[in-house]
């Protein structure tokens, strides 16, 4: 312990006597990449303290206070004080003082205060050593058996997700009670959040529009039981039925992880828009006049139901699948028919996880925020809603949060309904132990059923993703269907210049920076994603429930509430990060951590725990055990978070159109842009681009996991593949 | 290097997890180089315990000593203890040697000595012509001898069995107990050993503790248990036992005077006192005649008469309960409906507060 407060105290003082404590220079020149900006004592907290901004000087105090020797818990208490003091003492000045003086009211009666701008590289050391001296300060009390590695991960993992989830969120709640000049105005809040706009009937009572809570909900209904009711069709085909094309089956899993959720509604657009293919065609052959009828509810709710179908499906199969065929052979020898069997049996089992299923598709609806822009027409939802009040002509910050507000209760709800009532209720009917049954065929009306809905819709699905390719190699869907590449070319024209190649494509900028982004936004995600899952499967200490609580959290924030929170939480003083390539990386890392805890969980369940232990009692850390035996058997999981993580940082629109600057635009959000601009071709192009890159990342990938070595009986995690674990896209 | 083996010592322990009290101030001693057994029912404490012993889990109360050493509050990897696994937990992504060099690797011995003092054990282990193999590659009483190879490679203190015999089948049981009693002999170990097999636990010990409901019921030598069970749940756990009722009328030179149904008996008094007790009557305390021999004798009938192989078995219908009734097999045996009379065998009885 002593050790290791020694090296903290260390790490603390060093960065106050000689790193940058701020972001910006003191100069005034613009910042290069500040986290590179590591030393340069003029600028330190200690020489900027001495020359007048006092507060600063406040951070030495519990540094140096926590030198006092000592190995005993006395001394550990000292040293968990210190720690907690010291973080206080850092994020109190941050938070009170900001770029134009006191941040809160009351303080104003000490005059309008000093003014300082974000933390840079002195800050964030400061802080993270006054958190590891605190962690230090726990495990020297015994805390997770006294080891440093697990309270220190604990601790950091409750940090990380405190900064960049919760205080997002708060900070949403604030400014809804705030007028836009960030004066506390609570009947502000009333008339904006009782506004008719949100909850108004007018489509009920009279011939006017409905509120956009009204409308989000109900659609969120429709998309949830469409959903819900064709991915039971798809998985009762393919599970119980001798369908010949199961292989489709498969692949209709992987689709929406490599498809940009907007890429549906552009394709839909291209169909039935006044313009596209089968609008011209019904024109042509039938003089039935063009319509804009696919822009508004109908076009959002079939391109939703296209988009959201797959995950019904997933968790449909593992509910099918979660069916013992003891009980269904059981009804058999007690003389029950096919139908009899479904009626009694079957179809009750699967009721809580049809409950499940419309839940994931109501939120996923909640939160789809590229379908609604491209196909919403007048027809508005909060996503979209949200979104123009902040980048639109009137903006309104609290508008805004308002807005979000009532989105975010609508997702919590699903959310809670979900862990606390269908969750418990999931009957598993699979025990430890072998079932050697067969999984009975459905009865005829049901089968035929289950392809009477199928079947065209799986037709359906086809032809739009065939459209997209085909719509990328002609020149105008819907009037001259001219072979082409001149979209590509557009998009991805190389010329080979003089000083060597020369990427003149218009979507090359932000290909390169989606890419780049994604790459290291993926092995952080995974890697806090995994360290969660080991923290939650493998340790035990108080608050885990609330910590897994925490780490879930960010699964229901809609995409468009995390955009709007970040903007607000991070655009001022302390943590000043708007239009960096950091905040991006930051709002994957957070938004798609929730899929490696699941992988990690998943694939840690199926670790004896006693591995870890005899590592234990062999003289190993947690460290050690981690390095040498838990991360070497849960590769595939590792594989799987990488890919998904990656994939998920490419396709994702609704949080990061917020987040976009010039330097760090988005392949999405391009895409989202050119759609806007009318050049539907360049859009699909790019799209299809961008499909085909991520099935070659997930094909790669599983060639990978196929070709590990698994010992003939030892333990073999199964692959838990990223298809298993649909999650709201957005 | 050999480390003088240590002693073992519980005082006054309580592991609670919320309200449920896993073992209830529990006090004992393992003396160095013995090997004890922690017996009793699933559910009873003893795996928690060994765990303590472990720092796998650490003690809600009292004190746990190995030598001289408060180790209460260090953890698992600060103990000079070593465990060999129920489910072996052998990794299986390394090889046999690796596994067995574990220990010495992460205690940060230089790889090519770690190997040598794995080496030495897989051998002493029988092991040496499988070092390069994967666990998986093993049988099940291969990858034992692994496991306890890879134990005993930092030469702990203490070693520590969690039911190390219940992966495997019947026949190989046998073998295999009495080659961890030699291991244990021959290294001159301090061993703590679990089981819930009664039988196993008496063949191998020293010393039994047996542990009920969160406590100890019993601390004895194997002999002690089985003919000096301290309570019912003793007597029942630990070997065969009927137990029927009686009632204590009187004494006659320090024996008491036992009723039980019409007949009387007289029996050593241990600490019975006088009121309703306890008759345990071992299955081979029993011995059957034909005609009413000259001490006093139950009349009873043979219900059903079992042969299996080594010997007999036989439920007797008596006035006072049905009987198990372990008998030799003879040319002549009992078969059902046979009248009988019964003789208790002094040796073999004890009474017990009921």
């Amino acid at each position: 312990m002593r050790k290791r407060a020694l090296l903290w105290v260390a790490v603390a003082l060093a960065a106050l006597v000689l790193a940058p404590w701020y972001m910006e220079p003191a100069d005034g020149s613009v910042p290069g990449f500040w986290l590179t900006r590591v030393i340069n004592p003029l600028e330190s907290a200690l020489a900027l303290g001495f020359g007048g901004r006092l507060w600063l000087l406040l951070a030495l105090v519990p540094a140096l206070a926590a030198l006092k020797p000592g190995e005993d818990v006395a001394a550990a208490r000292w040293l968990t004080a210190c720690g907690l003091i010291g973080l206080a003492l850092v994020l109190a000045q941050g938070f009170l003082i900001g770029l134009k003086g006191w941040n809160l009211d009351m303080l104003s009666a000490f005059g309008s205060g000093p003014t300082q701008g974000g933390m840079g590289t002195g800050g964030f050391l400061v802080l993270a050593a006054f958190l590891m001296l605190t962690c230090a300060g726990l495990a020297g009390q015994g805390w997770c058996r006294g080891d440093f590695f697990v309270v220190s991960a604990i601790g950091w993992v409750i940090g990380l997700i405190v900064l960049f989830v919760f205080m997002p969120v708060l900070n949403i709640l604030a400014s809804a009670f705030q007028d836009n000049a960030g004066h506390l105005m609570p009947a502000l809040f009333w008339q904006k959040f009782s506004d008719a706009s949100i909850w108004g009937l007018g489509c009920v009572t009279s011939g006017t529009a409905c509120g956009v809570a009204w409308n989000t909900v109900f659609l969120g209904i429709l998309v949830g039981l469409s959903s819900t009711i064709l991915g039971t069709a798809f998985a009762l085909i393919a599970l119980r039925t001798s369908f010949p094309a199961k292989g489709a089956l498969k692949l209709l899993a992987i689709l929406p992880i490599i498809t940009p959720p907007f890429v549906i509604g552009l394709a839909l657009i291209l169909i039935f828009g006044r313009s596209g293919a089968v609008s011209t065609f019904l024109f042509q052959w039938f003089g039935i006049p063009p319509s804009r009828w696919i822009y508004g509810l109908p076009g959002v709710f079939i391109a939703q139901t296209l988009a959201f179908t797959p995950a019904a499906y997933l968790v449909m199969l593992g509910v099918v699948q979660g069916i013992s065929p003891t009980l269904e052979e059981a009804a058999q020898t007690l003389r029950a028919k096919p139908f009899t069997i479904f009626a009694t049996l079957t179809w009750p089992l699967m009721r809580p996880g049809l409950a499940n299923s419309f839940l994931l598709g109501f939120v996923e609806s909640l939160a789809d925020f590229g379908n609604p822009l491209v196909l919403g027409g007048n027809f508005e939802v909060l996503s979209t809603k949200i979104f123009f009040a902040v980048v639109g002509a009137a903006t309104d910050q609290g508008r805004a949060a308002v807005l979000s507000i009532v989105l975010l209760s609508f997702t919590m709800m699903a959310f809670a309904a979900q862990q606390l009532w269908v969750g418990r209720k999931v009957y598993t009917t699979i025990s430890g132990k072998g079932d050697a049954g067969l999984q009975i065929p459905l009865s005829r009306r049901v089968e035929w059923g289950a392809y009477f809905l199928a079947v065209p819709w799986g037709l359906f699905t086809i032809a739009v993703y065939l459209l997209i390719f085909y719509a990328s190699a002609v020149k105008t869907i819907g009037r001259d269907y001219t072979f082409t590449l001149q979209h590509y070319v557009t998009a991805f024209n190389i010329e080979s210049g003089a000083n060597g190649l020369l990427f003149s494509g218009s979507a090359w900028p932000s290909f390169f920076a989606t890419v780049k982004i994604a790459a290291i936004a993926a092995p952080l995600t995974a890697a806090i994603g995994l360290l969660t899952a080991y923290l939650l499967a493998r340790q035990s200490f108080a608050g885990k429930r609330a910590f897994e609580f925490g780490t879930l959290l960010s699964f229901a924030i809609p995409g468009t509430v995390v955009g709007v929170s970040y903007i607000l939480a991070f655009n001022v003083p302390p943590i000043e990060i708007t239009g960096t390539m950091l905040i991006l990386v930051i709002c994957f890392i957070f938004r798609n951590m929730p899929v490696g805890v699941r992988a990690g969980i998943a694939s840690l369940s199926q670790i004896d725990k006693s591995l870890d232990e005899a590592s234990f009692t062999l003289g190993a850390s947690a460290l050690t055990t981690v390095r040498r035996v838990i991360l070497p058997l849960i590769k595939p999981a590792i594989l799987a978070s990488l890919v998904y993580a990656f994939v998920r940082a490419m396709t994702a629109v609704s949080a990061v159109i917020f987040l976009v600057s010039a330097e760090y635009n988005l392949a999405t959000i391009y895409i989202v842009g050119r759609v806007e601009a009318g050049e539907h071709g360049l859009a699909i192009a790019y799209s299809a681009t961008l499909i085909v890159v991520m099935a070659l990342a997930i094909y790669l990938i599983n060639l990978l996991i196929g070709e590990r070595k698994i010992g003939r009986r030892g333990a073999a995690p199964a692959p838990s593949a990223p298809t298993a674990t649909p999650v709201p896209a957005a | 290097m050999t480390k003088a083996p240590a002693s073992v010592e519980f005082r006054n322990v309580t592991k609670a997890y919320g309200a449920v009290v896993a073992v209830d101030d529990v006090s004992f001693v393992i003396p160095p180089a013995n090997l004890v057994t922690l017996l009793g029912p699933s559910g009873c404490g003893k795996t928690t315990s060994l765990r303590m012993i472990a720092g796998l889990e650490m003690s809600t109360k009292g004190q746990i000593f190995i030598g001289d050493k408060d180790v209460t509050h260090l953890s698992a990897a600060d103990r000079d203890v070593s465990m060999v696994f129920q489910s072996y937990a052998l990794f299986p992504h390394m090889s046999v040697l690796d596994n067995a060099a574990y220990g010495p690797s992460v205690q940060g011995k230089p790889k090519e000595q770690a190997r040598e003092m794995a080496m030495d054990k897989l051998k002493m282990l029988g092991l040496d012509g499988m070092v390069n193999r994967l666990p998986s590659e093993l049988s099940g009483g291969q990858q034992q001898r692994v496991a306890i190879a890879r134990a005993l490679v930092l030469e702990p203190q203490v070693l520590l069995f969690d039911e190390p015999l219940s992966n495997l089948d019947a026949k190989l049981r046998r073998r295999v107990r009495e080659e961890i009693r030699e291991l244990q002999l021959r290294l001159n170990l301090t061993v703590a050993y679990v089981t819930h097999d009664q039988e196993e636990a008496l063949a191998v010990s020293d010393k039994v503790i047996v542990m009920s409901n969160s406590r100890i019921a019993q601390v004895g030598s194997p002999r002690e248990l089985y003919e000096e069970p301290a309570s019912l749940f003793v007597a029942d756990f630990v070997g065969d036992s009927n137990l029927l009722d009686g009632e204590i009328v009187g004494e006659i030179n320090g024996n008491a005077r036992v009723r039980m149904g019409t007949s009387e008996v007289e029996l050593p008094k241990g600490n019975a006192k006088s009121g309703p007790v306890k008759v345990m009557v071992r299955p081979n305390a029993v011995k059957l005649h034909r005609t009413q021999p000259a001490e006093a004798a139950l009349k009873a009938r043979v219900g059903k008469a079992s042969y299996i192989g080594k010997h007999m078995e036989y439920t007797i219908e008596t006035a006072v309960g049905e009987l198990f009734v372990v008998d030799a097999v003879r040319p002549d045996a009992w078969k059902t409906g046979d009248d009988v009379f019964v003789v208790f065998d002094r040796s073999m009885v004890k009474l017990l507060l009921a």
